[in-house]
């Protein structure tokens, strides 16, 4: 006897509830507080504001939690409430030369104004998982140097560009482009691009970084710096007629010193890529990085031929809330679709086991 | 032959920032007329055949097409719809390499009906006759209709582009070196192919070559350049017999006689 | 220690009224012109891509307190995303929500559309995956954009003619081009083509939606709409040669259901709001047993 399945309120419900139960876990183990989850797990939370395009530590947290851990789905739900949030207008240029720096390195020079900063950094770690994470032995505080008040950390591509030895950062107060309020026309400018990669998936952005390296669109990179620290956020206030501070944030910030290039009215200088992202985390911005400068391949007349340097590709596939969606999506009951597919495909079956039949017939005749 | 151009091309200028790719070149294409353009690589005549096609931007200069109605705008005044509609019907390209112009994985009798299709027939049953009519004319089985260009040879498959090409019955071929991409005996054979067709449907055509003993068999005249300019051009029998400029006389010596 | 969050207020229909002022200016030009795939600057909602945002927000654009919202997928009310997408709407926007097809103002779908004929004043609001009927041949938007400009359409019907020449028929059988008014060529949403000819003049106004892909298209009521083939393989749609095992219904869209693990199987209505009106109407099919009304309707668990 047929029964037919009814999906049902009553079964959602009660997916839902369970799901709820097996994220709280064994009731006897207090619950995460936010305050561990941003504190202890800070590079997750990090990793959800930057693909959330979100600054907002506590949410951030509170989606980890509610997600279980899985990142792409607190990223979702935190750009699921920023879509709410009405937009006041932008801020002005972070001014990345003046961070609080926490961490700055360089592979181009040795020494640099300013000095290179380890800081806060799993580079050289021994990875050997360390049993003290078992339990919950004392840490010691770090150690911090007293910064004199006037030591500059100039950026090492505005060393390079006051000798002419890079192309020119240009400054720029128009409004950027703004892929979540805007349809996309490609081409894009490179502020769209920049927001559509800070935005993107760490893993895919990684993966094309990395297959520029291997020959897939080659830019001759350096690390010209990474620095890490926080910055002030300045919006303008048309009422004030100057920019007030209205807080500071943790950012990334990758340049990468790229393949040089020249033409008949400019002798060769370095181009660069460009990666920064909110919170900590030198492999997203140095992946972007590599990224924008392949994207730029029309700019320096370069043929362009890698995924990496195709930006409808990349734009269109960097978006880890739009690719879980729609590779989830399959899951959904496509019964009609499929009722269509099996239809023809029995029609098609059934005329080949005819003419197979037709065929013999008519060997069988000619051999009579 | 009419007496008036189907194409002209007066001080055509391309430039990429300071390079010059091509300049100062004029020449004029009479309906029926093969015109041959050689040079080594370098010398420009790529850039140019891209340029008076429309597939590249020029820097400077007119090119004018004689349309079907007497019209002879010049190409740069054309919408881009009139231009597309144009290189899909009244022209042909014929790359060197041919998967370039051809759809690789489409059958060879979807390959012919394209153009077809785009234009509106359809008519399945006639698009295909008309498919395996066009692939008997450049000696393909009509056996083959339905297998994709990836199966071919490159001598099947450059005589299929040209299929492809001919099928709206263009009245202007553009060619980037059709044989250069073939093996020496396979050229012969679409060589002799091309030569029968212009013939047969008194095509206009303009190629690109390096190769001075495809520009004798081909065309009645002949532009030799240089380092992106003309340095010679006259008919072709009387270029290579009588080379007048050193840089064409040194080409015609450096092929052995046949 | 609990941190104070202020929890988020929603809108009505959710969308802010400036993102909603923005999706109707996008629907009016694609009122404008029909089977043209407008822009827009789609939002991210709070279910995935790929599950009906399009649908969504286009459904949140043109939703009125008075409205009776039926939202269906693969032709059912009752299926998981059905159910979640209108319960959205009734918790975001309070409308009333129905199952029946007559009593609807504005029906969502994804996959299929009402057996019951659409009416004039009634709106149906797809939601789309891929709106862009080419990209499956060209996949640069760029190129089928232009494609689209100059009305160079070739391509589709070389993707038709591989079809005859390899299988003898159109090998298409859902998301099943069509021509707009004789000009745009448009995908239909993945829709069976046995539904294609009833989107041909519909009295109704027909809303697409794609989220993900950011284009909203639509089919003012009347609109000539055919599916694209050849002079000598014409369009046809599916037919079943079973009726309904519940409610006995010919020439309807059939789901096969397979019930057992030898090969048995039966067809019933995919529209379940059709069927049931059906049997409600004393209308019955071979599955039912003749002693219990109903009885294969019920929860299985």
């Amino acid at each position: 006897m047929y029964v037919a399945v009814k999906g049902g309120e009553a079964a959602i419900a009660n997916a839902h509830r369970l799901m709820a139960d097996r994220r709280r876990g064994d009731r006897a183990v207090p619950a995460l507080t936010l305050e561990q989850i941003t504190g202890q797990l800070s590079l997750a939370v990090d990793r959800v504001m930057a693909e959330g395009s979100l600054h907002d530590p506590d949410l951030a947290a509170m989606a980890v939690r509610q997600a279980r851990g899985d990142l792409i789905e607190a990223i979702f739900l935190l750009r699921a409430y920023r879509t709410t949030l009405p937009r006041f207008g932008h801020a002005r240029p972070i001014d990345t030369g003046a961070m609080r720096l926490e961490r700055r390195v360089s592979a181009t020079f040795k020494d640099i104004p300013g000095g290179q900063l380890l800081g806060p950094t799993f580079d050289y770690t021994h990875r050997l998982i360390d049993p003290a994470m078992a339990g919950d032995e004392p840490v010691e505080e770090g150690l911090r140097r007293q910064r004199e008040a006037d030591a500059a950390a100039p950026r090492v591509t505005d060393i390079l560009d006051d000798q002419g030895l890079i192309e020119p950062d240009v400054f720029s107060d128009d409004e950027p482009a703004d892929l979540t309020r805007e349809p996309t026309e490609y081409p894009v400018g490179r502020d769209l691009r920049l927001q559509a990669l800070a935005r993107g998936d760490e893993g895919f952005l990684l993966a094309l970084g990395y297959s520029t390296q291997r020959g897939y669109g080659r830019t001759h990179p350096f690390v010209g710096e990474i620095r890490i620290g926080t910055v002030d956020i300045e919006v303008e206030v048309p009422e004030l007629g100057f920019a007030i501070t209205i807080g500071s944030v943790r950012v990334t910030e990758c340049q990468m010193v790229s393949q040089f290039k020249g033409s008949a009215d400019t002798p060769p200088r370095f181009t660069r890529g460009y990666g920064l992202v909110f919170g900590q985390s030198e492999r997203k911005a140095m992946a972007m990085s590599l990224v924008d400068r392949a994207l730029r391949a029309d700019e320096f007349d370069e043929q362009r031929l890698a995924p990496a340097q195709d930006e409808e590709f990349v734009l269109e596939h960097c978006d880890n809330v739009m690719a879980t969606g729609f590779v989830e999506h399959l899951k959904l009951p496509h019964y009609v679709d499929f009722q269509a597919e099996l239809d023809l495909l029995r029609t098609l079956r059934a005329e080949q086991e005819q003419a197979t039949a037709d065929d013999h017939d008519t060997l069988s005749e000619a051999a009579e | 032959m009419s007496s008036q151009p189907i194409l002209s091309v007066r001080n055509l200028e391309r430039r990429y920032g300071a390079f010059i790719g091509c300049t100062d070149i004029s020449f004029d294409v009479w309906p029926g007329e093969v015109v041959a353009i050689v040079g080594e690589s370098g010398s420009g005549k790529t850039t140019l055949l891209n340029c008076i096609s429309g597939r590249m931007e020029r820097s400077a200069g007119t090119v004018c097409y004689r349309m079907r109605d007497g019209r002879f705008p010049d190409l740069g005044d054309l919408s881009e719809a009139e231009r597309r509609f144009l290189a899909r019907t009244d022209w042909g390209f014929v790359h060197q390499n041919p998967a370039d112009g051809l759809r690789m994985r489409v059958s060879a009798g979807a390959n012919v009906g394209e153009r077809l299709m785009a234009v509106g027939e359809r008519h399945y049953g006639n698009i295909r006759r008309t498919a395996t009519d066009w692939l008997e004319r450049v000696e393909i089985a009509a056996a083959r209709i339905d297998d994709q260009p990836v199966a071919f040879s490159g001598g099947m498959r450059q005589r299929l582009q040209i299929a492809r090409n001919l099928v709206t019955h263009p009245r202007l071929i553009f060619m980037d070196e059709p044989t250069g991409g073939l093996d020496v005996s396979v050229q012969a054979r679409v060589l002799d192919l091309l030569r029968m067709l212009v013939a047969d449907l008194g095509l206009a055509v303009v190629i690109v070559t390096h190769d001075l003993a495809v520009a004798r068999l081909l065309s009645q005249r002949m532009i030799v350049m240089k380092s992106g300019r003309i340095v010679e051009q006259g008919l072709t029998d009387r270029v290579l017999d009588d080379p007048r400029h050193p840089y064409t006389q040194l080409l015609v010596a450096s092929i052995p006689e046949s | 220690m609990t941190r104070a969050h202020a929890l988020p207020a929603y809108n009505f229909a959710y969308l802010d009224e400036q993102t909603k002022r923005m999706i109707r200016r996008v629907i009016l030009k694609a009122i404008a012109i029909p089977g043209y795939q407008v822009p827009f600057a789609s939002r991210e909602m709070p279910m995935p891509y790929g599950w009906g945002t399009g649908g969504v927000q286009v459904t949140a654009a043109v939703l009125g307190p008075h409205d009776v919202l039926k939202v269906i997928d693969q032709g059912a009310d009752d299926t998981t995303n059905a159910v979640s997408i209108r319960a959205f709407f009734a918790q975001v926007a309070g409308v009333a929500t129905t199952t029946k097809t007559t009593q609807a103002t504005i029906i969502q779908t994804r996959h299929r559309l009402p057996e019951t004929p659409l009416q004039a004043g009634q709106t149906v609001v797809y939601q789309v995956p891929i709106p862009e009927p080419l990209r499956f041949l060209e996949p640069r938007e760029t190129e089928t954009r232009v494609m689209h400009g100059l009305e160079e359409y070739g391509l589709i019907h070389v993707k038709l003619y591989e079809d005859i020449a390899q299988h003898g028929h159109i090998a298409t059988t859902y998301a099943y081009p069509v021509k707009v008014e004789g000009r745009y060529v448009m995908d239909p949403s993945p829709i069976p083509k046995f539904d294609n000819p009833k989107m041909h003049r519909s009295p109704a106004l027909q809303l697409f939606g794609s989220g993900r892909e950011k284009r909203i298209y639509a089919l003012p009521p009347f609109t000539d709409v055919v599916s694209l083939d050849f002079e000598d393989h014409p369009f046809q749609v599916q037919t079943f040669k079973a009726h309904c095992a519940l409610c006995d219904a010919g020439g309807v869209y059939l789901d096969e259901v397979v019930t057992d693990d030898h090969g048995g199987r039966m067809f019933v209505c995919s529209d379940t709001d059709y069927c049931e009106t059906r049997r409600t109407e004393g209308h019955r099919g071979t599955g039912l047993p003749s002693d219990r009304e109903d009885a294969g309707r019920e929860d299985a668990r």
